[in-house]
This record gives structure tokens, sequence and C-alpha cells, in this order.
């Protein structure tokens, strides 16, 4: 690779600004500049430097400060559409149909447009993905295309610096000392140590650092980002992330969905609420009440080994906890999450088998809807048989009871009814509020007595195994955050000339403020020439310059 | 008195102190003709020291409300916009002590007096948690999160104060015209103030009974005058328990909306901007000057580089306690109460918004050497997102965080 020379001897790689050793300007451009272009310390990037490949364009695209900033915003601005209307994962549809139909009827004709661009699951589109791994892709290549050299350059700083470069430091002082004195530079020295400086020292020259590793702040946070990007995108991989939903009633054992060989019994579903009226917002969302507390007192089971699967005659109590919300169960990386509820669902029915004339009772049936029996035996030639059961009737088809869904909802019942007194069995339909008798008119009834309920728990099972990663990706970032903004790296270069000229530069990557604090008190005790701040210099000039126009 | 008086009053106090050292810092950088520096010293050290018992009464307020009802007080718009302006000032007392300048304070004080002024028109009842705010991150996330929200809106401050000095009032330009924008901005909300007060105060109060747009029957109640109403609304009245009644007189505004449009924020919105515009021009004509114009003396004396150096600092200060709160705590707890540390709600969304902005601002300053004027637009525009994350995503875009 080509090198530039310059003139204290240094070999350059092509495109550095301020040469690694003594700091000349080494462009024509650098040379005019009034002040050095000291944000990566003059350093050659590699993306100043190839240009020829294609490998070479990418990464010169990537590793651009301007697309990176692009890329930021087009992710802002796309994150920003995404909230216009609610996004289909919190609307009450599930079917494509019915997205489609909802976005229709509640927001007209923006809303179906909305829903046609795929704006209402934007987060889930592969151009927005594609933005983000777009996003991930420049951070990588622009941190390790100005870090790695930043850090050679920073690891191999020279005490001595040309006068070009110190003259074009923003912090400048040159001139004689205010006391005569011996020792300056000791003088300079044992003050900066004082405030916590490295001081180097080489013949005439003097140099000072502090917080060096504030620099590297912002390249630790990029590494704290893709860890945390990579470790959202391990959920693809499978095993990584089980993600499932159980509808438990009180009483009932349910295997674990994502569990192999555990069940979850549901022991009680508990509503709290608190005893004062709804206001604004939850008035607007149609709560009426507010609620204190939902809970579940669940036990987990696990089946023994060498257990068939669905067997629960052999279970052994892992665990036995309330789920609540904010208080999940935990057990080996999964959580059981309260998320929702239904109370007071139909559970057992009582029916007792009456003759219509006399209204005498044979006995009584007790039929849980989950569960139905398909035949009752009430003794003495007494019995029922279920001929047919659906838990939410809907209306005939073909001479057939339907269910609408599988929950007991509406439940409808065909009874054969056997008696001593009709041998041949009586068949009724009976749903609630309705009994039709299809085969003729029968003697005895299913008369209704009472109906039980109870309540129904929503649980989600989650496990992800991705936390840990996210959570060390979040904290390196936080890390690499706090450093970078915390800290400010400061550099301070003295020089005695021979006829004693002082001649002082300082840099700082941020608070200047700060440094010249430090400076002030500095240029006091070793009696140093006062420094001049060329930014501000330069703004004066401006001024001037406005009040002669 | 109970604690919850206690609590009322020292926010009253807090609020009052604002007040007179906003003009006491207006006057410790009162532009003389003479250099008095010892005065001038003086008027910044009383000016300081009413800020910090402010603050401290303010903080009364916070820890004995907190105690009243046994959880942070951040949990409904009335708390949460009362203690974000807490944590402004808190960082404003920070910033002056780091750099000493009082310009900062005649921008910075207004703004939090402004934002509880904002506060007191919602309902500040106490009101127990839903069971998804019990837990201690509500403390932990939402007070680190406005923490750094007041930390970076101080940048704001700072931009502002830079501006004033820094743009041209004498010649038309873009720039004139959208920082006296701004200005008008923050004129308007003293109209919100005013027409609630107004309104108030003539005691009115409109039940409307609707059908929303997902076809469910609802009550909007209004306390300006009806401007815009709901398609098909009727006035109603309260009647025992849920039950509401048809009134006799039915008042039905001017302009029916779709049930899609929130007509109730419409005709608060249309009021404040009308009370805010009667004001504005009532302002430029007894001044003869545009506000820009009005305000500017104070900032003379200000040191552009120190000034647009606050601005830039303050974002590197709030922007890692921002993430902190506004990110990382606020994914822990989704992940313990909802079992997903994201769900893009748009609560969350728009803090994501919030940060990718003012990371394109550390980048843009660092990389582009956006500094100056741009930097301190940029500022303003950052604090403007933060304010609409507060403001109207909480009032109009429904998602888990509508709390208020």
């Amino acid at each position: 690779m080509e090198k530039i020379r310059c003139e204290c001897g240094h070999e350059n790689p092509i495109g550095t600004k301020l040469c690694g050793v003594c700091g000349r300007a080494l462009t024509e451009e650098e040379q005019q500049n009034k002040l050095a272009d000291m944000r990566y310390d003059g350093i050659a990037i590699r993306s100043k430097t190839h240009n020829k490949s294609i490998i070479d364009k990418v990464w010169n695209f990537f590793s651009s400060v301007k697309v990176g900033i692009t890329l930021i915003i087009l992710n802002l601005l796309a994150a920003s559409i995404g909230t216009i209307l609610p996004q289909e994962f919190y609307i009450d549809a599930s079917t494509e149909a019915a997205k489609k139909i909802y976005y229709e009827d509640i927001y007209g004709s923006f809303g179906s447009l909305y829903y046609n661009l795929g704006l209402s699951d934007i987060y889930s589109s592969w151009w927005f993905q594609i933005l983000v791994l777009m996003l991930g892709v420049s951070i990588i290549i622009a941190s390790i295309d100005r870090g790695v050299p930043l850090h050679k350059n920073l690891k191999n700083q020279r005490v001595k610096r040309h006068f070009n470069f110190m003259k074009r430091q923003r912090i400048f002082a040159e001139g004689q000392t205010t006391a005569q004195q011996d020792n300056t530079l000791g003088q300079v020295e044992e003050k900066l140590k004082k405030m916590r400086y490295n001081v180097r020292r080489e013949g005439n020259a003097l140099m000072a650092e502090k917080n060096r590793f504030a620099r590297y702040g912002p390249y630790i946070n990029h590494v704290g980002l893709i860890v945390f990007l990579i470790a959202v995108m391990l959920r693809l991989i499978p095993g990584f992330h089980v993600d499932e939903s159980i509808w438990v009633a009180e009483g009932e054992m349910r295997a674990v969905p994502g569990m192999e060989g555990f069940f979850i019994y549901n022991d009680d579903f508990l509503l709290e609420t608190h005893d004062n009226q709804a206001q604004g917002e939850q008035l607007k969302q149609g709560v009426n009440v507010v609620a204190k507390n939902f809970q579940t007192d669940a036990i987990l089971y696990k089946q023994a080994e060498g257990s068939l699967p669905g067997q629960t005659d052999n279970l052994e109590e892992v665990l036995k906890e309330q789920i609540r919300v904010n208080h999940p169960m935990k057990y080996d990386g999964y959580a059981f999450y309260q998320m929702d509820y239904s109370l007071n669902e139909l559970y057992k029915m009582k029916f007792a088998l009456t003759n219509k004339e006399t209204g005498a009772s044979l006995g009584d049936v007790v039929i849980d809807l989950t569960n139905p029996e398909k035949t009752y035996d009430l003794g003495d030639g007494v019995r029922v048989d279920i001929l047919s059961y659906v838990p939410d009737f809907s209306g005939f088809k073909n001479g057939q009871p339907q269910t609408a869904t599988p929950a007991p909802n509406n439940p409808a019942f065909i009874f054969r009814m056997t008696t001593p007194e009709t041998p041949e069995g009586e068949t009724s339909f009976v749903a609630i509020k309705q009994t039709l008798e299809p085969l003729g008119e029968t003697k005895y009834k299913m008369a209704f007595q009472n109906i039980e309920t109870r309540d129904k728990t929503g649980l989600t099972i989650r496990k992800d195994s991705t936390i840990p990663f996210l959570f060390v990706g979040g904290f390196i970032f936080m890390l690499g955050v706090v450093i970078g903004s915390y800290w400010a790296h400061r550099r301070i270069w003295v020089e005695e000339l021979e006829d004693g000229t002082i001649r002082l530069a300082a840099h700082t990557n941020k608070n200047w403020f700060g440094i010249k604090k430090e400076l002030d008190v500095l240029t006091e005790a070793a009696h140093l020439p006062a420094y001049i701040d060329q930014v501000d210099l330069e703004k004066e000039k401006e001024k001037e310059g406005d009040t002669a126009l | 008195m109970s604690l919850i008086e206690v609590s009322d009053k020292l926010l009253y106090v807090a609020f009052m102190c604002y007040l007179v050292a906003t003009f006491l810092f207006g006057g410790a950088i009162k532009p003389t003709k003479a250099n008095e520096p010892r005065r001038a010293n003086k008027w910044g050290k009383l000016a300081i020291a009413i800020t910090i018992v402010g603050f401290l009464s303010h903080l009364g307020y916070f820890i004995t409300r907190w105690m009243y009802t046994g959880h942070a007080p951040m949990s409904n718009m009335f708390e949460f916009t009362t203690g974000f302006a807490m944590f402004l000032v808190l960082s404003f007392i920070i910033i002056y002590f780091m750099y000493k300048v009082a310009a900062l304070g005649v921008v910075a004080l207004p703004i939090a007096i402004l934002i509880i002024g904002y506060a007191a028109m919602f309902p500040s009842e106490t009101s127990p948690l839903v069971p998804s705010l019990q837990s201690d991150f509500l403390a932990v996330h939402v007070i680190t999160a406005a923490l750094g929200q007041s930390i970076l809106a101080i940048s704001a401050v700072a931009g502002i104060v830079y501006l004033l000095k820094a743009v041209d009032t004498k010649q038309k330009s873009k720039e004139r015209f959208w920082f006296e924008t701004v200005m008008f901005v923050c004129v308007l909300v003293i109209g919100f103030v005013l027409a609630s007060i107004t309104f108030s105060s003539m005691g009115v109060e409109r039940t409307y009974q609707y059908t929303n747009s997902e076809g469910a029957v609802t009550v909007a109640t209004y306390n300006m005058p009806t401007i815009f109403l709901f398609e098909g609304a009727v006035q109603v009245e309260k009647e025992d328990g849920n039950m509401y009644a048809e009134t006799a007189e039915q008042n039905l505004g001017f302009v029916e909306l779709p049930p899609l449009f929130d007509s109730r924020q419409f005709t608060i919105v249309t009021w404040s901007i009308i009370f805010g515009t009667i004001l504005y021009g009532l302002l430029r004509l007894i001044g003869r000057r545009s506000i820009t114009e009005m305000i500017q003396p104070l900032v003379k004396r200000v040191d552009l580089t120190l000034v647009d150096e606050i601005g830039y600092r303050s974002v590197l200060i709030g922007f890692p306690v921002f993430t902190l709160g506004a990110l990382i705590f606020a994914m822990m707890w989704a992940q313990i109460a909802w079992g997903r540390y994201w769900g893009w709600d748009p609560k969350e969304v728009w803090a994501l918004i919030t940060w990718l902005f003012y990371a394109a601002f550390l980048h843009l300053r660092l990389s582009k050497g956006w500094e100056g004027k741009k930097s301190a637009w940029l500022a303003i525009v950052g604090f403007a997102i933060v304010m609409f994350n507060l403001v109207a995503v909480n009032l109009i875009i429904a998602g888990l965080h509508s709390y208020a």
C-alpha cells in the first residue's frame, strides 16, 4: 500500500490528515485549516483509503456516518408510522379477513390503505427488519473502520509534537512564563500529576493525558448494541423461545403446552377489585371497576420418570404458587404469566328426571359439561343416555344440532330417558329455555334444577433463553455509553523552547469548559503564558465583521 | 390537615417559588450599562436559593403524596407531569452549579411553571393501582425515565437561550419565523390553562353519551363549551349508579365528527388556540414587538460557545439515564409484568424514537460538526418529541400506557 512520508520521517497510510508521530498536517486541505481536524486524531480511516473492489464499496457505504444517521432517521420514521393506528396484534380480530374488515370499518379508507400497505403489521414486515439489520451492519463496519486505526494511533502517541500541530489546536498558548523560575516543565508535571494526568516527558517536551478509555466508549456501546441485536435474532432459532397460552378452569388439571411431562392444576382463581369508581381513561376504555388483583392459585406437577405421555396418575407436585400480574410463577427457565380470565363459566348442569303429569322425580342427573358421560344409570331400570351433546348450540343442520365453539356457552343435549314405564325410551332435545320432542310427546322430562359455574384463568407460558444475552448486550451498551458520556479524554502538550518560550496546546473530545478550568489552575500554578481558545476568537472576529457591515 | 392537603400546599409553594425565582434570575442577568458583577451575583445567588427552596417544597409534595397513596406518585397524567417538572428543576439546579449561567433559569423555570400549570388541569385525585402497575418497577422505571427526559430537556433550554441570542430579529428569516413559532406554542400552553380556569370557574360541565368507534356506548364529559361533538351524541345527566338520562336542554356544539376522532380533545385544543392566540395578540399589541424581541435583551451577555456546550453536555448526561430508565428498566418490567420485554406498544415505540433521535443528535454533532444553531434546533425538536410522547401518546394514541 502506498504511504505518505512526513517531514519527520514517519510513513503514514494514504488518507492520513495528521502525521501519526509529530502531528504535522499532511494533506493540502488540512494545511489550509486554521484548526486541526482532531475527530479521529487525523488518522486514515479504511473507508477513505480503499475504494476499488465491490467489498470496498460496500464497506465504504456502511462505514459512512452520513449513511448511519440516515438509517437511524429511517428507522425512527418507520417506527413512528406504526403508531398512527393500532397494530394488528392489539386489535380484536384473528383472521386476515377480519382484520381487513376491522381497519376498513373503524378507520375508513385510510384504515384500508394502512392495512393494504402492510403498515398495520409494520414491525414484522421484511423491509422494516432489513432497515434494522442495515443499521446493525452500519454500526459494526463504522466501528471497525474508525476504532481500529484510532486505537493504534492512541497507543503510539509521541510526546513531542510539531509546531504546526500545536498551533492548530483549539487551545493554544505561546510566550514567556509570567514569573522568573527554573524548571517550568517540572512544575507543570507536578501540578498535572496532582490532577491525575499521566505525564510523559521527552527532552524539552511534555505530554499529559487522562481518561483515554473514554475514547473507547462509543465502540463499547456499539458492541453492546450488536450483542443485543444478535440476541433478538436468536429467538428465531427453535428451542430458544417458547410462547404458549392455556386456559385452565378451577379444579382442572391440564398438560402444559411447550413443557413436556408437566401438568398444571388451577386450585382457585381470584379477582379482587378496588371499591372506587373508574375515572378518566379507564372510563373511556370501558373499565367499570378498578381491578386490584388477578390471581391463580396454581400447582405444577411433573410426571414420574418413564411415564407415558398424558398419563396423569403418577404426578409429583413440584411447585405450588400464587400467580399474579407482576409475579409470574417460575420453574426451570419457564415462567407462567397471569394474562387473562373468564368468570362464571358453565361447569355442571343438574337435571331431575320428572314425570310430567305427577311431577314426581325419579332422581337427579349431574352433567359435567366439559366431560359428560354417555349414560347415567339411576338404578331400578331408570337410566338417561346422552345421544348427542353440543357445548355451544347454534342451530340444526340436517337434523343434527351444531356447535359454534367448543366452549360450553350454550349447552344442548339429546337425551333418551328410559324408565320402567317407558322401557322403549323417550327422546327429548333440551337446550337452555328450549325443549323439543322430535319423536312424539314424552311422558317424562329432564327438568332443569341448577347450574354450577367456575372461573377460568388464562395463563401464558414463556421460556426465553435469549434473556441472558439481551442482558449482557444491554449491560455492555450502558457501560460504553456511560464511559463515553461521563468521561472526557484530555491531552495537554507543553514544550519549552531554548529561549525559554513556553508553548502549550490542549485537546479534549468534549467538555471544553472542564479542561479550561484545569488549565486555569495549571497556568496560575506554573506561571504559564495565558492560553487562547481559538474557537471563541473566531466567533468574535465574525461578530466584528457583522458590526462593520 | 391530612397528608394529601399538605402535599397540595407544598406543590403550591413550589409553584410560587419558581415564579419568584424566574424574576430574580431575570434581575441577575439584567443588562446594566455599567458592569455591576457584584450586584448581579447577589441576585443570582438569591434566585438559585429560592429555586432550591421551591425544589425542596416540590420534593416535599412528592414524598408526602407517596406516603399518602403508598405508591410512587407517577401513575397518572397529573402526577407524572408534576413529577417531570420537579426533575426538570432538579436538572436545572445541577447544571446551574456546573456552569453558573443565570440565563438558563429565565427559560428553564418558566417551562417548569408551564408544565405544572398544565398538570394542574388534570384531575389530581389519587387512585389505586391496577395490577400491572403494582410493582417496585413503577418507581424505578418511571422516575429514571422522567429524570433522563428532564436532563435532555435542559439541552432544549440551552438551545432556546442560544437561539434567542443568535437569531437575528432585525431581518426576516425562516429562523426568526420558527423561533417565534416556538414562543407562540408556549403561549398556547398558557392559553390552555387560561381556558381551563375560565370555564371551570363558570362551572361548565356537560356529559354526552355516544357510540365509540368500536361500537360500544360510552360517555364523555366536557369541561369546556362544546365546539366539536361525537356523531349522534346526546347530552345526558348521571342518575344513580352507572345510569344516564337524557337532559331536557341539549347543547350539541357546532360540528359533529365521526367517533374515530376525539371531539372532546378537539374542543379543548380549539379553545386553547383561541385563548392562546388572543393572549399572544394582546402581548404583541402591548409590547409592540415579537415575543422573541421582548425577551431577547435578557440573554444579551450570554456566552454562545458556553451555552452550546451546556446543551451538548446535558444530552451527554441525560442520554445514558434516559436509556436506562425508558428502555432498559422498561424492558425488565415488561418482561416481568407481561412476559415480553418489548411489545411495540405506542409508548414503547415513542421512547425508542426519542432514543434514536438523540442518538442521531450525538452522531451529527460528533461527525458532521453540527454545533451552534443546528444543534440548538435539534435540541428543541428533541424536547418536542419528549413532550409528544408525554401528551399526545397518552391522550390520543390509546395503548397499554394510557392509565391517566
